[in-house]
């Protein structure tokens, strides 16, 4: 697991119903390419986040397939739209195999 | 370390080889990224936007937003960086639009690329120069 990698997401506490929300989420990840060389010329083996996902009640959201073209500490902003109350589930998953997540919570009126 | 006229032929001719080499093995790179996302079909030009500075001063952190209407999916390409995949946006029915925002690496001043598939199983495609004062690659 890639060290001091911390999730931040934010969200509308309360959105009226059908409402159009922005979502923006950051994550501290070093987002190593696998093109850099270290000091001894010795490529440093490619460590990234390859995959985000957003979910609202189960619905998917944004499905987000990542390169090694995407900065360190990925940034997305994207809308969802808000039928009812409900969670919000963030899921990010590393090169690794380790899986972030992070959950919202909408409230309704 | 002294270099003599001869070295310092040598080393320049080397690294003009080096330079003028990926270039055209990066252009079929990112055609290969399209028609294996669009499967072979056509790509129309425009009904894509994608918004991204003329000029980025550091190519580590270039900040682009892509929207299509009806789009369910979207690519974004670095034509010249060294893997042309940057991301590809997945919309689902919770989406409220559309339209994802991001920041990405750019080797260099190149053509960033955007291929939005449709609900209806047809393609669009724009492109957009940016240029690049520090590239976002390390080394």
């Amino acid at each position: 697991m890639a060290k001091g990698v911390r999730p931040r997401v934010k969200a509308p506490r309360s959105a009226e119903a059908g409402e159009v929300v922005v979502i923006k989420t950051l994550i501290s990840h070093k987002m190593e390419s696998g093109q850099r060389k270290d000091s001894d010329g010795n490529v440093i083996p490619r460590s990234i986040i390859n995959r985000f996902t957003c979910e609202y009640n189960g619905a998917m959201v944004v499905d987000v397939e990542m390169h090694p073209a995407i900065s360190t500490n990925p940034y997305f902003e994207f809308e969802a739209t808000i039928p009812e109350a409900g969670d919000f589930q963030f899921t990010w998953y590393d090169d690794d195999g380790s899986v972030y997540e992070e959950t919202k919570t909408v409230k309704v009126g | 370390m002294d270099f003599t006229r001869r070295d310092t032929l040598a080393i320049g001719a080397a690294a003009a080889a080096v330079t003028a080499l990926p270039m055209p093995a990066m252009a079929s790179l990112t055609e290969d990224a399209i028609a294996e996302f669009t499967g072979g079909a056509d790509v129309a030009d425009g009904g894509v936007d994608l918004d991204a500075p003329e000029i980025a001063e550091n190519g580590n952190t270039v900040p682009i937003e892509v929207s299509a209407e009806g789009a369910t999916a979207i690519m974004v390409l670095a034509a010249g960086n060294p893997t042309p995949g940057v991301a590809t946006f997945n919309f689902g029915d919770a989406s409220g639009a559309h339209r994802a925002k991001t920041r990405i690496r750019l080797a260099g001043t190149q053509d960033v690329v955007a291929v939005a598939k449709m609900a209806d199983g047809s393609f669009a495609k724009t492109q957009k120069t940016v240029k690049v004062t520090i590239g976002g690659c390390g080394g």
